[in-house]
Formats: structure tokens, sequence, C-alpha cells
């Protein structure tokens, strides 16, 4: 088993049990748990067991975790929650061992993810295309820069995410 | 230098290298602007151009270059005689008109238009302004009056009015720190330059300076870019005339220019610069309308192929 997934688990008081099958969302920047919860449409009408840590201490000071059971996430899911917690962690859970463990992946391109902030773009019209913005690391911080009108997103991310 | 088929989106796509390309064409093409010579280079070829929102000059200014250079141009007439009145998108407007034409020139009110229209036309699409967004070819010929009428290495310029709002203006900027500019701003607190280009233009190694009045900066510099200061902007019609008259242009704010000093703007004026202004030496403003006609000429040329 992996150790630092030990580790988690042995958390003093061990506030949420492990997972037989699912995904472990570790790392999510504090706070931001309830946004990955959104993103991902959970709970919705989806039936395992959901559990969520919201300002958890961990090594690098305050954290967010979410696991699910029996579920995993599709590369759009994925894209969305590298933009508001680019740190975290996708453990993929098997009969309670951690299978694969990836960091997430910040893709250099979203599309059909997020809405333009500015109302006059033309992506924010009836034209037949999808929104469009290229990613980027700036002090530690995502910036996303629309294709179309190249306003900038730097702040509150998951307020935008379509 | 190879621009066939390129479209001419935003001047962030352009390298010094094919500006200055541009700017040499559109030298070579001068006399065929000013009638000294006759070409026939885009013979055969037609020019589509669609303006969503009216800029009279704009539009002229393409039609008489694809004119000059043998072409023919189409015009799509007004907006609510067209099928844009009846609903019909913009990507579909520009699949259709990409059949007809072999360039596109766009204007349009919403930023992004231009980009936009490309990813859905096989023919380059040339943006003649989106909205608050860009109007690269304002851009060339602004440089193109710099080039010709002072020089654009190493010039000293002020800039002069409303550097907030005014994307002309930045984008200018932008295109001068290829050139090591040494700029002077000049507006009204409400309507400095953003605090982000500054840092931008000072990263690139261009010496930024900022004022608010006029007077100060009017000795120093080899041109002097204006810009209209919009009523709009102020909610206080009194606020507005104070600030506009401070920055205005008068023969007597000239009497220690120095002697080659040349002043722009891409028009059309208001009271910034008093008539008087016009019969001295300084103003280069209308030459500078002119400059648009080669610069747009260089472009056609090129995107379509009729010069390389
Ligand atoms: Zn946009």
């Amino acid at each position: 088993m992996n150790k630092e997934h030990l580790n988690f688990e042995n958390e003093p008081g061990l506030r949420v049990r492990p997972i037989e099958n699912g995904t472990v969302i570790d790392h999510i920047n504090a706070g931001q748990a309830l946004n990955v919860l959104h993103i991902l449409k959970l709970p919705g009408q989806f039936e395992s067991v959901v559990s969520v840590l919201i300002n958890s201490p961990s090594k690098y000071g305050k954290k967010d975790v979410v696991k699910i059971e029996n579920r995993e996430l599709k590369v759009k899911e994925l894209d969305k929650i590298s933009l508001i917690a680019p740190n975290a962690t996708i453990n993929i859970i098997r009969d309670f061992k951690v299978l694969k463990k990836n960091r997430v992946k910040i893709p250099e391109y979203v599309e059909g993810v997020v809405q333009c902030v500015n109302p006059n773009c033309i992506s924010n019209s009836s034209e037949p295309i999808t929104s469009k913005f290229r990613v980027y690391e700036e002090n530690n911080k995502i910036n996303l820069r629309c294709v179309y009108c190249e306003r900038i997103i730097s702040e509150n991310i998951a307020d935008h995410l379509l | 230098m190879n621009f066939k088929d390129m479209h001419i989106l935003s001047m962030k796509d352009f390298s010094k290298d094919m500006i200055d390309y541009i700017l040499e064409t559109a030298e070579k093409l001068e006399p065929i602007a000013v009638m000294k010579k006759r070409s026939d280079i885009l013979a055969g070829k037609v020019l589509a151009v669609l303006f969503f929102e009216p800029s009279t000059r704009t539009r002229m200014s393409f039609e008489t270059a694809m004119i000059r250079l043998g072409g023919e141009v189409l015009s799509m007439g007004s907006v609510d005689a067209s099928s844009i009145a009846k609903g019909e998108t913009l990507a579909d407007t520009i699949r259709v008109v990409q059949s007809y034409a072999d360039a596109i020139v766009l204007r349009h009110t919403k930023e992004g238009a231009a980009r936009m229209a490309s990813e859905f036309s096989h023919v380059p699409v040339i943006n003649a302004g989106d909205g608050a967004g860009h109007h690269p070819t304002q851009t060339l010929l602004d440089l193109y009056t710099i080039k010709r009428e002072s020089k654009l290495d190493g010039v000293k310029i002020a800039l002069a009015g409303d550097l907030k709002y005014g994307r002309t203006v930045h984008s200018l900027c932008y295109a001068l720190s290829h050139y090591g500019a040494d700029i002077i701003l000049v507006s009204p607190d409400e309507l400095r330059m953003p605090y982000e280009i500054i840092k931008d233009l000072e990263a690139k190694g261009m010496k930024v300076t900022q004022t608010d009045s006029i007077n100060e900066a009017i000795n120093e510099v080899d041109v002097l870019y204006m810009t209209r200061i919009q009523k709009e902007r102020f909610p206080d019609p009194a606020e507005y005339l104070r600030v506009a008259t401070s920055l205005q242009i008068t023969p007597e704010l000239l009497e220690n220019a120095k002697k080659h000093l040349k002043i722009l703007h891409p028009l059309p004026r208001v009271n910034e610069i008093d008539t008087l202004v016009d019969n001295t030496p300084h103003a280069c403003y209308f030459k500078q309308a002119f400059y648009g006609v080669p610069v747009r000429m260089a472009l056609l040329a090129l995107v379509m192929g009729g010069m390389e």
C-alpha cells in the first residue's frame, strides 16, 4: 500500500473511513472541496458514499480531501479540477489499495470548461463556438486567457466554470 | 517572408521582422497610392468588406487600397438590410462570404469576432477593429507614419489623452517596444494607462514617464500622438471640459517644440487639436490618414499573394 496514503488514513481520530473501490482526490486547495463536488455534480443521483474533509491539517498547511466510492473521473472533470486545485492528486483505489496515483495535469488549453467574463466577448454570443482558454501559471496561480477576446481570468475560477 | 493566406488579427501575432517587412512593402506601394504608378497586382481578386458597425474612414481606406491594386470590392451594405438583421450568426455569414471573395475585411462590435471568423474562413481575414479589441491595421499605419515622417528607432514619443480605455494606444505602445522608444504618457489621473501595461513595457526595456502636463512633454519629443477624450468617461461635464482643455494642442503650446515635432491623431478629432495647428509643419494627422492606404495595400497584396 502507498505510504502517504497509509499516513493519511492513520491520522489521529480516523475522520474518514478508507474506501474499497473508487477515487480519492487529495491535496485539494483548502476551501475548494465543495467546488470539486460541484464539478463532479455530486451528490446528484449518485448513491455510493462520498466523504469530504475540509481544512484538514497536512505537511503543507491545510488541505481538502474528497473520497468517492465506486466512481472514476472523466478527462474533462480532471481538467476542471486542475484549474481550481492545481496541486490535487488523484488516487484510484481498488480493494483498499492505491492502484494509481497521479497529480492532476494542467492542460495547455481548455475548451467548453469556463465561461469568459467579458460580456462583449464573441464566445458569449449565439455563435456556434465553445469558449476556449489558454492556461498558464504565474506566481503559482492559474490564469486563463480567452483565445477570442484575450481577457484574463485569474481569480475565483470556480465561479466561471460551465 | 511569406504572408500568403495569413489572417491579420492582432499585433501580438507579429514579430518585429514581420512588421518591418509590411512597412517596407507599404513604402514600395506608396507611389501607386498617390497615383504616380498604376498597378494590377490584385486584378481578378475580390475583397469582401464586412462592417457590422460604421467606420467610414477605415472602410474607405481599405476599399481604396484594393481598387488601386486593380482588385474589386464587395460590400455588405447596411447591417439592417442584410440577413444579420434576420439573426444569422457571424459564423454563417463568414462561411458564405469566404466562397465569394479572396479575402475578408471584418469590423465587428464584439471582441474576438475576427479571431472567430478566421476559424470559419479558408480565405484570409483582416481585423478592422473588433469592439474594444484589436485594430492591427491602425497600429501598422501609426508605425508607418512615424517611420515616414519621423523615425522609428529610438523615437521619443508622447502619447496624450485617454490612455486607459484607448486600446489603439496600448497596441501602439507594445509595437513601439520593438524599436526602443522613449515614451511619455500624458493623461489626467482618471485616464492613466493601466499599470500592467506600463509594467510590461518596462520589462521590455522601455523608458516610460508619466505626467498630467502636456506643457512639460511637448518640448522634448519627436512625435506627439493625441487621442480623443470621450465625454462619456466623465460623469461631470465640467470635469470633462477642464480635462479636455488642459490637454488641448494650440499653436502657442507649440512655440518651443522641436522643429521637427510631428503630431499624430487617429481621427476623427473633436477639439483636442486647435484647427490653427493644421497649418503648421507639425500637423501630420491628415497625412497619417492617407498612409492607411499604402499600409492596407501592403497587407492586401501580401495576404492575397499579389506580392511576396
Ligand atoms: Zn473572451
